[in-house]
C-alpha cells in the first residue's frame, strides 16, 4: 500500500464536534437478531473505521444510518448534532446530510455523470431541466473529488473506481456532512484504492465525518482516526487508532467461543488412496473486470473422506472457486484438474460434464440456483436425475415418488407431503431438498457453498451431521462458508482465500479463528 | 395425496356459467348437438395451436409467429397439391417439415444467439406473412377434395363410439389410483357424454379428433417425459435447471421446433376447414392461442401451465365467440368481451394466489 498517513491531529471526542451518535441500536429480523446493541459516534473531521466479520451487523447498521430501515422498525436512538433524528426513508437521510456510498453502486449506467448526480432531484424551471446549471455544479463536484471527466460522459463508460468517485461527488453535491463508505476499495485496483483513500482523508480535513467499512487491515490503519468493532450485532470496542493493533482488532472481531455442536472432531481421513480431486494453477479472469483475476493460481488436493473448508471474506473467491470447478464459472478459466489419479484434464465446460464425473454443487443461492420454487418437492429432488426414471420414453412417476420419499425421509425433510411446491418450505428444509437432489446423482465430490446460511440452529446441526456422514462414507467434501465456527468444527483442513488467491491451508492442529482471520485480512 | 385443483374447478365452473347463460339467452339453441359440434370444430385450430404454445410459455419463452407460420404452412400444403401435384399425405409432410425448419431456425436464434424470443418471433411473424403474400400473390388457393376432408369430414358414429370408449376405459384405468381420482372419473363420464353428443349430430368432426390426439400427445409429453419436466424447470428457474445439468439450449431449440410443427398442423386443418389457403390465413391465431393458454392457467412467467387447462381456455374463448354470434351481437363486441375476460381471468387467478 503506497498511501500513507500525513501527520496531523486527529479530532478528539468532545461535545461540540459530534456529528452523529447512535445509542443502543437493536434490529430484529424474523428469526435473527441482527443488531443487539450498537453504540457509535461519528465526529466532525474524522475517518471512523467500522470492522466486523460477515454477519456481524455492519450492513444492517449502515442501512439504519442511511434511512433504509424506517424509524420505529429498530430500537435505540440516533442523534444528529445533538438533536434526536427520526428517519423514514433515504430522502430523510439526505436531508440530515448523511450519504451512503454502497458496495453495489447505485448508478444508472446508461445516464451521463451529471444526470446521475442529480437523479431524483433534477434542477428545473417551468418544468424544463436546467442542464447548464446542473453541468456546472456537477463539474464543481467532480473537481472536488479529483475526477477529470466531462459531466456528459455516460457512467457505464467509466471504470469502477471512477464510478465510485462519481458516487462521492454526488454525496458532496448534496452537502453531505457524514459520508458512509461500504467497502469502497473492494473492487478497485491498488492505484485507484490509494487515490480514493487520499480523497477520504482530504474530505475529513474539510470537516466531513467519514464512516469507513473495510476488511483490509492495512487500509484501516492507514486511513482512519478511530475504529469501532462489531461482533454478533454488538459494538464490542471503540477507540482512537492509537489504542488498537491489527492483532487486537482481529481478536475483537472473532472473540467468541466455539459452538458446542461444531466442536465435534471429524473422523480421520485415510490418505492411502489417490486424491479424488487435484487442482493445478486454477485461475479465472474476473467476470466484470477483465484485467483482474477472480481466482489466481489455486492448487490443492482433496482426498476421499476429507472435508476441506474454504474460508475467506466476501469477494475473496470462495464462490467463484466452487462454481468454476463445477463448470459454471462465469468467465475464462485456466489451469488443470485431475480426478481420482486419472489424467490431468481441462476444466469442465458445463455442469453436465461435471456431474458425469461425480461432482455435485449445492450453491449458496438456494432460491436462485438451487430450487424451482414453483415445482413440487418430488420434481426438485429428481431434477438432476430425471433421465434415470425414463421407461420407454415415459417418466415412471411411481419410481420417482418412491425414491424421493426415501431420500426425503433419510434427510428428515419436514413437509406435509412431497407434492407441495418447494417455495412453501422453511429454509432448512429447502436446503435438505437441494441436498437430496444432489445425493440422488450419487456424487463422489460434494461442493457445498454456504450450506447453512439462513438456517435455524437445529436444522444447521442436522446438516452438519449429514456432511460428516457423507465424508465417513468416503465422499470428498469442499465446504465454503463465511461461518468460521462451522468451518473450524467440520473441516479436516481449511484453505483461507483473499483477493482470489489461496493464502494458506491450515491443518487441524493449527486451527484458530485468529489464524484464519489474519490470513483472510492480509493484503 | 394431491389436493383437488381449485383452479381447474374454477375454470370448469366458469365454463358452465357461460354455457348456461348462453343457453338461456338463445332459448337453448346454444346447447343443441349441432351447435356444439360446430363450436368444437371452430375451436379446433386454436386449440391445436395452444397445445404447443403451452410448452413454449411454460419454458419461459413466447412465440408470436404461430399464426403466420400456420398460414404459410397451410398454403404450402395446398400448393404442394395444386402446383407440385403431390398427394395429400406428401403435401402434409412437406408442410410439417417446413414448419419444423422454421421453428428450428427460430429456436437456434433464441437459444444459441441469445436473441429475445419476442424479437425473433415478431420478426418471424412479419417475414412469414410477407413470404405467404408473395407465394399466394393474394389469390386464394383451393386444394383438392381429399385435402379438404381433413377439415370437414365427420367420423362415422361407430368410430365416434370407439373413441369415446377408449377414452372412458383409459380414464377409468387412471382413476384406480387415489390422487386426482375425481378428475379421471369426470373425464370418463365426459368421454361417453361427448360421444353421445357428437353422435346426436353427425359424429366426431375430424379436426376435433386431431385436436384431441394432439392434446393427449402433448399432455404426455409435458407431464410424463423427462423432456417435459425439464421445460417446466427451465421456465421455473433457469439457473437451477442449468446447475442441475439440463441442456437448456437444446431443450429450447426442440420446443421451438415442436411449436413450428404444431403451427403447421394447425395451418393445414385451418386451410382444409375454410376450404382455401389465403394470404391472411392464421392472422391473430397466436394471440388467441396465447390467450387460451393464459385463461387456462398458464403463467407467462414460465414454469406453470397445463395442456388440458389450455384446451379448456380455448373452449371458453370459442364459446364466447359462438354464443355472441348466435345472439347476433354486433361483431365489435367479440374482441372487447374476450379481452375483458382475459384480463379478468388472470387478475382473479393472481388475487386468489396472493390470498393463499
Amino acid at each position: 500500500m503506497k498511501f500513507t498517513r500525513t501527520n496531523r491531529r486527529s479530532p478528539s471526542l468532545s461535545k461540540n464536534n459530534i456529528l452523529l451518535r447512535a445509542e443502543g441500536l437493536i434490529k430484529q429480523f424474523p428469526g435473527v437478531l441482527a443488531l443487539a446493541g450498537v453504540d457509535l459516534t461519528v465526529l466532525s473531521g474524522e475517518v471512523h473505521a467500522l470492522c466486523g466479520e460477515n454477519g456481524a451487523g455492519k450492513s444492517t447498521l449502515l442501512k439504519i444510518l442511511a434511512g433504509c430501515h424506517p424509524h420505529g422498525s429498530y430500537g435505540g436512538e440516533l442523534t444528529r448534532d445533538g438533536k434526536s433524528l427520526a428517519m423514514n426513508s433515504p430522502a430523510d437521510a439526505d436531508a440530515a446530510g448523511i450519504a451512503l456510498v454502497a458496495q453495489e453502486l447505485a448508478l444508472v449506467a446508461e445516464l451521463s455523470i451529471f444526470e446521475n448526480i442529480f437523479l431524483g432531484r433534477e434542477l428545473s424551471r417551468f418544468g424544463l431541466l436546467r442542464k447548464p446549471e446542473m453541468r456546472k455544479r456537477c463539474a464543481e463536484a467532480l473537481r472536488r473529488v479529483g475526477l477529470d471527466e466531462n459531466p456528459d460522459t455516460v457512467v457505464g463508460a467509466l471504470s469502477v473506481g471512477r464510478q465510485q468517485l462519481v458516487e462521492i461527488a454526488k454525496a458532496l453535491d448534496k452537502n453531505a456532512r457524514i459520508l458512509i463508505l461500504d467497502e469502497p476499495t473492494a473492487a478497485l485496483t491498488a492505484a485507484d484504492a490509494d487515490r480514493l483513500n487520499a480523497l477520504v482523508r482530504s474530505l475529513s480535513e474539510q470537516g466531513v465525518g467519514c464512516l469507513y467499512v473495510s476488511h483490509r487491515m492495512d487500509e484501516v490503519f492507514a486511513v482512519s482516526d478511530r475504529i469501532t468493532v462489531l461482533r454478533d450485532g454488538k459494538s464490542v470496542g471503540s477507540g482512537p487508532i492509537s489504542n488498537w493493533t491489527k492483532a487486537s482488532v482481529v481478536a475483537a472481531m472473532v472473540g467468541r467461543e466455539l459452538e458446542a455442536d461444531a466442536a465435534v472432531a471429524p473422523p480421520r481421513v485415510k490418505n492411502t488412496s489417490a486424491p479424488s480431486l487435484e487442482l493445478e494453477n486454477w485461475s479465472m479472469v474476473h467476470p466484470s473486470l477483465p484485467n483482474r483475476y477472480a481466482l489466481e493460481e489455486i492448487n490443492f488436493a482433496l482426498h476421499p473422506g476429507e472435508i476441506l473448508g474454504v474460508a475467506g471474506l466476501m469477494g475473496s473467491g470462495r464462490t467463484a472457486l466452487l462454481t468454476s470447478l463445477f463448470g459454471a464459472g462465469r468467465s475464462k478459466l485456466s489451469g488443470r484438474l485431475r480426478l481420482r489419479g486419472n489424467d490431468w484434464r481441462a476444466p469442465f465446460a458445463d455442469p453436465r460434464a461435471a456431474m458425469r464425473e461425480g461432482l455435485a454443487l449445492v450453491s449458496e443461492d438456494r432460491k436462485g440456483q438451487g430450487l424451482v420454487l414453483s415445482a413440487s418437492l418430488n420434481e426438485n429432488i429428481a431434477l438432476a436425475t430425471l433421465d434415470k426414471y425414463q421407461r420407454r420414453g415415459l417418466l415412471d412417476w411411481n419410481a420417482l415418488r418412491r425414491n424421493a420419499a426415501a431420500i426425503a425421509q433419510s434427510l428428515q425433510v419436514r413437509a406435509a407431503h412431497l407434492d407441495v411446491a418447494a417455495g412453501s418450505l422453511s429454509g432448512g428444509n429447502q436446503q435438505k431438498i437441494v441436498l437430496a437432489k444432489w445425493l440422488e446423482t450419487k456424487p463422489t465430490i460434494l461442493l457445498l457453498d454456504e450450506p447453512t446460511r439462513g438456517i435455524d440452529v437445529g436444522a444447521k446441526a442436522e446438516i452438519h451431521a449429514l456432511i460428516r456422514k457423507f465424508a465417513e462414507a468416503g465422499m470428498s467434501v469442499l465446504v465454503a462458508s463465511s461461518d468460521l465456527p462451522e468451518l473450524l468444527g467440520l473441516s479436516h483442513r481449511i484453505m483461507v482465500m483473499a483477493g482470489g488467491r489461496q493464502r494458506v491451508i491450515l491443518d487441524r492442529e493449527h486451527f484458530s479463528q485468529e489464524a484464519v482471520m489474519h490470513a483472510a485480512t492480509a493484503t | 395425496m394431491k389436493k383437488i385443483s381449485w383452479q381447474t374447478l374454477g375454470m370448469l365452473g366458469a365454463l358452465a356459467l357461460v354455457w348456461i347463460a348462453f343457453a338461456i339467452f338463445t332459448d337453448g339453441v346454444f346447447l343443441t348437438p349441432r351447435n356444439l359440434a360446430l363450436l368444437s370444430r371452430q375451436m379446433a385450430v386454436t386449440a391445436m395451436a395452444t397445445t404447443g404454445v403451452v410448452l413454449v410459455i411454460v419454458s419461459g419463452q413466447i412465440d408470436l409467429s404461430v399464426g403466420s407460420v400456420a398460414g404459410l404452412c397451410g398454403a404450402a400444403a395446398a400448393m404442394g397439391c395444386t402446383r407440385l401435384g403431390l398427394g395429400v399425405a406428401p403435401a402434409i409432410l412437406l408442410a410439417v417439415l417446413l414448419g419444423a425448419a422454421v421453428g428450428l431456425s427460430q429456436g437456434v436464434m433464441v437459444a444459441r444467439f441469445g436473441v429475445p424470443p419476442f424479437i425473433v418471433t415478431l420478426g418471424g411473424m412479419l417475414i412469414f406473412q410477407g413470404i405467404l403474400l408473395g407465394m399466394t400473390k393474394g389469390v386464394s388457393i383451393v386444394p383438392p377434395d381429399g385435402f379438404l376432408r381433413i377439415g370437414q369430414e365427420f367420423l362415422s358414429k361407430p368410430a365416434t363410439w370407439g373413441i369415446g370408449i377408449v377414452g372412458c376405459a383409459f380414464s377409468l384405468w387412471r382413476a384406480r389410483r387415489k390422487d386426482g381420482r375425481w378428475l379421471w372419473v369426470a373425464a370418463a363420464a365426459g368421454s361417453i357424454g361427448i360421444s353421445i353428443l357428437f353422435n346426436a349430430y353427425q359424429g366426431l368432426p375430424l379436426p376435433v379428433l386431431l385436436m384431441l390426439l394432439l392434446a393427449t400427445a402433448f399432455w404426455i409429453l409435458a407431464e410424463h417425459t423427462a423432456f417435459g419436466r425439464q421445460l417446466y424447470a427451465i421456465g421455473g428457474n433457469r439457473d437451477a435447471a442449468f446447475y442441475a445439468g439440463v441442456p437448456i439450449a437444446r431443450r429450447l431449440i426442440a420446443v421451438f421446433t415442436i411449436m413450428g410443427c404444431v403451427s403447421a398442423l394447425a395451418g393445414i386443418v385451418l386451410t382444409a376447414r375454410v376450404g382455401a389457403a389465403s394470404s391472411d390465413a392464421g392472422k391473430m391465431l397466436e394471440l388467441d392461442a396465447i390467450a387460451a393458454a393464459v385463461i387456462g392457467g398458464t403463467s407467462l412467467l414460465g414454469g406453470r401451465g397445463r395442456v388440458w387447462g389450455a384446451i379448456l381456455g380455448a373452449t371458453v374463448m370459442a364459446s364466447l365467440d359462438n354464443g355472441m354470434s348466435l345472439l347476433n351481437t354486433e361483431a365489435y363486441w367479440q374482441p372487447i368481451i374476450k379481452g375483458a375476460i382475459l384480463v379478468a381471468a388472470v387478475t382473479a387467478d393472481l388475487r386468489w394466489r396472493i390470498r393463499k
